[in-house]
């Protein structure tokens, strides 16, 4: 083999060694105070030993190997700095000392940048197949998964301010989830009907997807807003509302908020699918019969399908960052925590709230992309259409 | 037609809500309760609404030509090498929320009008970027075999012939870019940002629904015309170009 420069891992070296030069971590002496920056070998016993491996991997990164070597490298730079971080958090806290708070500094945010880019440069040189990086999404899920279960990153200040309100977590974290899927439900259940009558009738569309339109330009924070006097009205003059459920605070206005921003994704691409299918296969479709009920549950929607997974994910990927803002009025989810870290400068706070949106969006994606490939292969009758 | 009348007085009303905000308190006086006030007046909304405009076009303008700029050189023969990484990171990083972006700029940029600008730029770089890419590389090949039979160089191919050819793709980056930044920029005034955020959280925070409601409007309408405002060079574009769309 013959060893050529690799320009990508020429920008992953030099992102990573700044990473290796900045401070690590932060200690503070409490949550609220700013810290002292200190670099790898100053906040880990074996921290020498461990930039010099580091700096090696990054280095080694810059001449051409083979992808799956690079791809294993990465996987093991990731981790270490993991590693590193938790142990910098164990080694550098005093014993007792329940207000002191070891936080990512830049120099780690930088080294989980380059990591993570080689990581995702080799996985992009080496194409997988489909199956391959479903089962990659999975491990990568669950190594993070055991990573943070294992106690290892347990002094890190994030995983400290968790320890501090396990239950609160679980409860905005399941909120977040009901946020998030609850109106993707919603959606799809009243989107892909109208999607469909739209279909059918040509004129309406042109007025009701302006609505739409309309609908998404509003601020996401003004919506939110719009909807508490709207519930608090309904609760408390339609009879029966409130015994149901309806309230102007709480979950209630931030789902429906969330609802209407989703329907347009959903009723377009619901439209785009199926005006997509092949007209020679509806054709088909009709000469052998099939009433209309059955062409649009046995055919059309089908051979949409790659297209409606395309608005799930639009949808789903958009709601779970928007539901951060449900924070903000009271509506519950991760945004509790960002916008209470924000009003008392607690950093590791916002980062407690942030952190977990990010991850959930993102493997909400990949696995959304995932699906909808499968599905294209799926649906081969749409092409030519 | 209707459309462009009804843009049309969707500015005159803009205009006239912004010169006297106070001719239309009876128009909100009903969405406020025990006699608040029916106009956000704390600061003008006028110089709101500018300051909003300022940040999210600062944001807007250095994203479109950073993302330019990147998109041009990873399409270069030297850059090539980039290309599918810069893909991959475009749509992994669409999927970051912005207001998690935001909340993350501010440890590092502290409170004020910087996370947020840190942030829509960050954010606006990928649909310009994205759609940059779609526009270069998306030409058919006769079109680059033209090009080279005209003897162009490579550089005057990327000024005369791939640039404009993109152009309305780009323009629609820019769109999609402006849009979700106006709607972001008003999160912006949870870390101390002036923008029209302020109006909408004061009214959250008193519970005053007259507040929400303009704040809302008014980047709304904003929104729209910006919308409409890129559509349309997007078709003059597109015409240019032979495109009738």
């Amino acid at each position: 083999m013959s060893l050529r420069l690799d320009r990508p891992g020429l920008l992953f070296a030099a992102v990573g060694l700044a990473g290796l030069a900045l401070p690590l971590v932060q200690f503070k002496a409490n949550r609220i105070v700013p810290g002292e920056g200190l670099s790898l070998p100053a906040a880990l016993p074996m921290g020498l030993l461990m930039l010099l491996g580091l700096g090696a991997v990054l280095l080694a990164g810059c001449l051409r190997w083979s992808s799956a070597l690079r791809l294993a490298a990465a996987a093991a730079g990731l981790a270490a700095v993991l590693l590193a971080l938790g142990g910098a958090a164990t080694s550098l806290t005093p014993p007792d000392d329940t207000l002191a708070r070891v936080a990512p500094a830049t120099g780690f945010w930088l080294l989980l940048l380059a990591f993570a880019l080689m990581l995702t440069d080799a996985l992009t040189r080496l194409r997988p197949a489909l199956w391959l990086r479903v089962v990659l999404l999975v491990v990568a899920v669950t190594a993070l998964a055991a990573l943070l279960g294992s106690g290892l990153l347990d002094g890190v200040s994030v995983m400290r301010e968790y320890a501090a309100r396990q239950d609160m977590f679980l409860r905005e974290a399941q909120a977040h989830l009901v946020l998030a899927f609850g109106s993707l439900g919603l959606a799809l259940l009243v989107g892909l009907p109208l999607g469909v009558a739209l279909y059918q009738a040509r004129a309406l569309r042109g007025p009701v997807l302006s609505v739409l339109n309309i609908l998404q330009t509003i601020p996401s924070l003004a919506l939110f807003g719009v909807m508490i006097p709207i519930f608090g009205w309904i609760a408390a003059n339609v009879p029966g509302a409130a015994q149901a459920g309806v309230a102007g605070i709480g979950l209630f206005p931030a789902l429906v908020a969330l609802f209407l921003y989703s329907l347009l994704p959903v009723v377009s691409n619901t439209l785009t699918g199926l005006a997509g299918v092949n007209p020679a296969t509806r054709e088909a479709a009709i000469g052998l019969g099939l009433t209309r009920v059955q062409l649009l549950g046995w055919v059309l929607v089908p051979l949409a399908l790659p297209v409606l997974l395309a608005a799930v994910r639009i949808v789903l990927v958009q709601n779970i960052g928007l539901a951060v803002i449900a924070g903000l009025i009271g509506g519950g989810g991760f945004g509790t925590f960002v916008f209470q870290g924000l009003n008392q400068t607690a950093m590791d706070l916002v980062l407690l709230g942030a952190l977990p949106t990010i991850a959930l969006a993102l493997v909400a994606g990949i696995a959304l992309d995932l699906a909808a490939e499968a599905a294209n292969r799926r649906a081969p009758a749409r092409q030519g259409a | 037609m209707t459309g462009r009348v009804l843009l049309g007085a969707a500015l005159l009303v803009l205009l006239a809500f912004l010169a006297r905000p106070g001719s239309f308190a009876p128009l909100f006086d009903p969405f406020t309760c025990n006699n608040a006030a029916a106009i956000y007046t704390q600061t003008p909304l006028w110089s709101l609404t500018l300051s909003h405009l300022a940040l999210v076009g600062i944001a807007v303008l250095a994203s479109t030509v950073v993302a330019l700029v990147l998109a041009v050189l990873v399409t270069r023969p030297s850059g090539r090498e980039f290309l599918p990484l810069a893909r991959t990171i475009t749509s992994v990083g669409q999927t970051f929320p912005p207001v998690a972006v935001l909340a993350l700029a501010v440890p590092i940029m502290g409170f004020g009008a910087g996370p947020t600008l840190v942030a829509l730029f960050l954010y606006g770089l990928l649909p310009v970027f994205e759609n940059t890419l779609a526009g270069l590389t998306g030409q058919p090949r006769n079109v680059a075999e033209a090009a080279r039979g005209m003897g162009l160089t490579p550089r005057q191919r990327l000024w005369q012939v791939d640039l404009p050819l993109a152009l309305p793709v780009i323009l629609g980056g820019m769109r999609l870019t402006a849009v979700i930044s106006l709607g972001t920029a008003t999160i912006g005034s949870t870390v101390a940002a002036r923008t029209l955020g302020e109006v909408i959280i004061a009214g959250l925070l008193s519970a005053n629904t007259a507040f929400v409601l303009q704040g809302g409007m008014v980047v709304g309408i904003i929104a729209v015309l910006i919308h409409a405002g890129f559509q349309g060079l997007e078709r003059r574009a597109a015409a240019r170009i032979g495109l009738a769309r």
